[in-house]
Formats: structure tokens, C-alpha cells, sequence
């Protein structure tokens, strides 16, 4: 045979067309995806940092055609936001430990695996009408709680899933090593295991904040909003993404300015959160 | 070095001699006595009706090609099978006479009388220190000045201490293979076992390392009852008294190191020693 070097030079033009063609598409695919992030990005910046302020942080929303701030909104979301972490976060690491390590071999685990990757991608709208008929109606009324829960429920497949993928990366040998020195499971898991698949697991937690952060659907049929100032648990709240969704598409331009504002929080906090995830990852790796 | 003079002789293969001497002097207490254990993974029969005992302080090294059951042996003398499904042990595995196989006896204290090193090196993510005050911790509540002396005697006894003394709280991750492997003996030393299995310990370690290792089973040899399993016959015949050469299964031959390699009774013996298959 022809050493490659002749042989490539007799390449058909065809072949090298075909890279071309092909390699032109995915830089345009590329190309395309970022033009969107950043016109989006860019949009945001435009109109939502002309409307930031301090007053942004310290007064409430406003009534219509008055001055006002997204105190009420931001501490609404902060705190239902970690309710539906707080709670879902420790179901989602005891149900991912479960299914790596306690129930790794049992039968009922890939049946759990496939109904927690349907709830992965439930729509968040039906999250939030099952939480309605749950929690909202038997309380007689909309709160943060019910907020609280519909997150909740979000946040706990996509811990389950980091949860358990993480632990399925350490190796065997590791447990085995742990065992052969007289660990009972329990330990092996808390002390080696959990330590092992730290990193990812809390980016898996990380990476639920930032999703859940950006909830509406879910909070529409809950926490319904509220335009003034509330910490009551059981009386309707506040959140960041709904008061984008109901001053954005009103007809006052000072709420649309403050949901141009609220949105370039939201999309702030989650891209530190990612970037905190990504560092978390990286570390892990390196 | 001080460490080649105790070497030396085990290098030679004379090792087995001053044993003898000693074992016609004060009869050799047998530490584990395995008797018609067979294994079954699933349904397939990993091991046939083996009957041997380990000898207390004592080397036995089990020699034999892949997929002879030398491993799968080792896996049952701690129970460590018993992580994985479908993984089954029949017969009977007597510790000082008591059989280990009963399920009324706790396996993790089992574990802890009988520890194990591994092929691959596997620290625990965690400090140098850690790694060892992790296991000691399980069953001892020491002070802190008990374990910081618990853990330089393994680390000692592991022949790591003067290589790691000054970065004890670095990551055991950080040190090199051979130090990895020593640093998962002095964890298993540390919990003071009676009885140590080597699950080739030196296969994915350089020369020296190996060396190192090697003298490092010699050393301990004489507080411990030691298994080891090996591909490396070399190895076999340096560091060990007794040997069990396995196959298909089942145990072919088993004696004094010096009787298997220079007077094999067994045809099988000696082809696999002389290398005509395996």
C-alpha cells in the first residue's frame, strides 16, 4: 500500500466538500446559539440595569403608575426557595443513596430511576396544579408553603439523579477497601462514599437552586404572589418570577422597568450559582 | 540499608528453612482452617470442595492462572463477598475454631480481625491521617495523643512514616502508587488485625515499590498470619512458606514454598511453575 501521505492527496474532492459543508454547519450552529444567549443577555442588561437601584432592594412593588422596589419579590423567592430545598434536598440524597447503594441490586431501583426521570421532566405547570389539589386546597387558601412544596418536588428528581450518579462513579474498590477494615455500610457511605461524590452531589444541589429560582409555573396555582410585604408562611407570597410575569405584561412602563430589573436579578443569581457549580466540578476533577 | 539484612534471606528463597526449624520446635497453630468450601457465583461454581489451613505467622501464597479462584478464596476469608448479589459461599471457614461463614457471626468485626490489601492501591478520600485514624476509630476511642501515636506506629510499621511524617494532613490521594499501597497496609495494620490477605498487592506497582512491599510482608509475617494471592511465582517463592497452587477451581497442590517449587508432586504443579501454561 501507498503510504497515507499519497493516498490522502488522492482524497475525492467529494470528501473534502462534505467537511466543509459540514464543519461550515456547525460553526453556524454554534454561532447561532450564542447570538441568541447573548441578545438575550444583552436585551436584559439594556433594559433591566437603567432600573437598578438601592430602592430596588429596600421598597416593595409598587401600585400601578407609583415608584416602588422588589423587596417583597426577592425575599418571597429566597424564601421559597429554600423551603422547597430544604425540604426536597435531603429526599432527594436519601432516595439517590438508596438507589446506588442500598438498593443497587433491587429490582424495584430502574423502576424508581424511570418514574424519577418522567418527574425530571414533568412540566412545572402540572407540578404546581398537583400541589394546588394537595396542599392548597385542603388549607382553603394559597402561601408559601404551597409554594414551598410545588419546589420542592422539582428539586427532588434532579437531586435523585445527581445523587445517585455521583455515587455510582465511586469505584467499588473504595467500598470494598472501607469494608475490609471493618466499616459497616453505613459508615462506608457517609464517611467514604458521600465524601468521594461530594463535589457532585452539591453541584447537583446548586444546579436545583438555580432551576427552581427561575420557577413560575409552579408558583401561579400556589403562592399566587403578593403585592405587598409578607413572611407569613401560610398567607400568599411574593417570588421573583411572578412579579416578572404579572408587571411585564401589564401596561404600566414602571413595572415593566421592574420586571426588566427582576429578571436581570434572577439571571444573575442563577449564572453565579452555575459558576459556583462549575468551579465545584472542577475542583473535583482536578 | 537495614531493611535488605531481614530480606535477604526470604530473597533466596531459604525463607522457609528457620520455619521449619521453628515448626518442629513449637507446633504451628493453625489460624484459619477452610474445609470443603466451595463458592458460587450465581450459578457458577467458582470453587471446588478446598480444604487447607493458613498457618499463624505464616505466609501462604496462593498461586494459579486467571480465573482459578485464588482471588474469589480471599474474598471469602473476610466476607467481603458479601457486598455483591448472587454471591454464595458453602463449607465451613474456621477462625481460632470458630466458623466465620455463620451468619451470627458479625461480619464487620470479622473484617476487622481479618484485613485486606488490595490490587489497587485505594486510599480513602481524605488526609494521609485520616485515612488511617478512620478504621482505628471504628472500634478504638482513643485520645488524641493515642491516635497520633496509633497512627505514626502504622505508618511506621508500614515503612511510609519518614516519607509522609511532614505532610500527614496532605490528601492520601497525592502520594505516588507505591505509597498509596503501603499507606492502605498501615491502614489495615492499624486496626490491628490478626490475620492480613494480600490480594496481589504489588500487580499494578513498579519494581522497587514491589520490593518494598515485599519486605514490608516479611516484616510483618512475624506478628501476622498472612495470605497472599499472586501471578508473580517469583514473588510467590520469595515471600511466602506455604503454597497452594489452584486451578480451574480447585486446589491442586499445597505445601512447603520450597516443596512446591523444587519437588512439585503434581504434573499440573509443575508445568504452571515452569511456565508451559497460564
Amino acid at each position: 500500500m501507498e503510504p497515507v501521505a499519497v493516498r490522502a492527496r488522492a482524497l475525492p474532492a467529494r470528501r473534502k466538500s462534505a467537511n466543509a459543508v459540514f464543519q461550515g454547519l456547525c460553526y453556524a450552529a454554534t454561532a447561532l446559539g450564542l447570538t441568541a444567549l447573548c441578545l438575550i443577555l444583552g436585551s436584559l442588561l439594556y433594559n433591566g440595569v437603567g432600573g437598578l437601584s438601592l430602592r430596588v432592594f429596600t421598597e416593595i412593588t409598587p401600585g400601578p403608575g407609583s415608584q416602588g422596589g422588589l423587596l417583597n419579590a426577592i425575599v418571597g423567592s429566597l424564601i421559597m426557595t429554600v423551603l422547597g430545598v430544604a425540604v426536597g434536598t435531603p429526599i432527594g440524597i436519601l432516595a439517590g443513596t438508596f438507589m446506588a447503594e442500598y438498593g443497587r441490586y433491587a429490582r424495584i431501583t430502574p423502576v424508581v430511576r424511570f418514574i424519577n426521570d418522567i418527574l425530571l421532566s414533568a412540566p412545572s405547570i402540572i407540578i404546581g396544579l398537583f400541589v394546588y389539589e394537595l396542599v392548597v386546597v385542603p388549607m382553603g387558601g394559597f402561601s408559601a408553603l404551597a409554594g414551598g412544596a410545588a419546589l420542592a418536588i422539582i428539586v427532588i428528581p434532579v437531586v435523585i439523579r445527581t445523587t445517585e450518579d455521583m455515587l455510582l462513579l465511586v469505584p467499588n474498590q473504595l467500598r470494598e477497601a472501607a469494608a475490609s477494615i471493618g466499616a459497616p455500610r453505613s459508615v462506608i457511605i457517609r464517611s467514604v462514599c458521600y465524601k468521594a461524590a461530594q463535589a457532585g452531589i452539591v453541584t447537583g444541589i446548586l444546579l436545583a437552586i438555580a432551576r427552581v429560582s427561575g420557577e413560575t409555573a409552579p408558583l401561579l396555582f400556589t403562592a399566587l404572589g403578593n403585592l405587598n410585604f409578607s413572611l407569613r408562611l401560610t398567607s400568599p407570597m411574593a417570588s421573583l418570577p411572578l412579579t416578572i410575569n404579572q408587571f411585564a405584561s401589564s401596561a404600566y412602563p414602571e413595572w415593566q422597568s421592574l420586571a426588566w430589573t427582576g429578571a436581570l436579578i434572577v439571571t444573575a443569581a442563577v449564572l453565579l450559582l452555575s459558576i459556583a457549580a462549575r468551579v465545584l466540578v472542577s475542583k473535583r476533577s482536578g | 540499608m537495614s531493611v535488605s539484612a531481614s530480606s535477604t534471606p526470604a530473597l533466596s528463597g531459604a525463607a522457609t528453612s528457620p520455619a521449619v526449624v521453628q515448626q518442629s520446635a513449637t507446633p504451628a497453630l493453625d489460624k484459619i482452617r477452610i474445609e470443603n468450601l466451595s463458592f458460587f457465583y450465581g450459578q457458577n461454581r467458582a470453587l471446588k470442595d478446598i480444604t487447607l489451613s493458613l498457618t499463624e505467622n505464616q505466609v501462604t501464597a496462593f498461586i494459579g492462572p486467571s480465573g482459578c479462584g485464588k482471588s474469589t478464596l480471599l474474598r471469602v476469608l473476610n466476607r467481603i463477598y458479601e457486598l455483591y448479589p448472587n454471591q454464595r459461599a458453602e463449607g465451613t471457614v474456621l477462625l481460632d475454631g470458630e466458623d466465620i461463614l455463620d451468619p451470627k457471626q458479625d461480619r464487620n468485626v470479622l473484617r476487622a480481625r481479618i484485613g485486606m490489601v488490595f490490587q489497587k492501591p485505594t486510599p480513602f478520600p481524605m488526609s494521609i491521617y485520616e485515612n488511617i485514624a478512620f478504621g482505628v476509630r471504628l472500634y478504638d476511642h482513643l485520645s488524641r495523643s493515642e491516635m497520633d501515636e496509633r497512627v505514626e506506629h502504622a505508618l511506621r510499621g508500614a515503612a511510609l512514616w519518614n516519607e509522609v511524617k511532614d505532610k500527614l494532613h496532605a490528601s492520601g490521594t497525592s502520594l505516588s502508587g507505591g505509597q498509596q499501597q503501603r499507606l492502605c497496609i498501615a491502614r489495615t495494620v492499624a486496626v490491628k488485625p490478626e490475620v492480613i490477605l494480600f490480594d496481589e498487592p504489588c500487580s499494578a506497582l513498579d519494581p522497587i515499590s514491589t520490593s518494598r512491599i515485599e519486605e514490608l510482608i516479611d516484616e510483618l509475617s512475624s506478628s501476622y498470619t498472612i495470605a497472599i494471592v499472586t501471578h508473580n511465582m517469583q514473588q510467590a517463592a520469595r515471600v511466602s512458606d506455604h503454597t497452594a497452587f489452584m486451578y480451574l477451581g480447585e486446589l491442586v497442590e499445597f505445601g512447603e514454598t520450597q516443596t512446591i517449587f523444587t519437588a512439585p508432586k503434581q504434573k499440573k504443579t509443575e508445568e504452571y511453575i515452569t511456565g508451559r501454561f497460564g
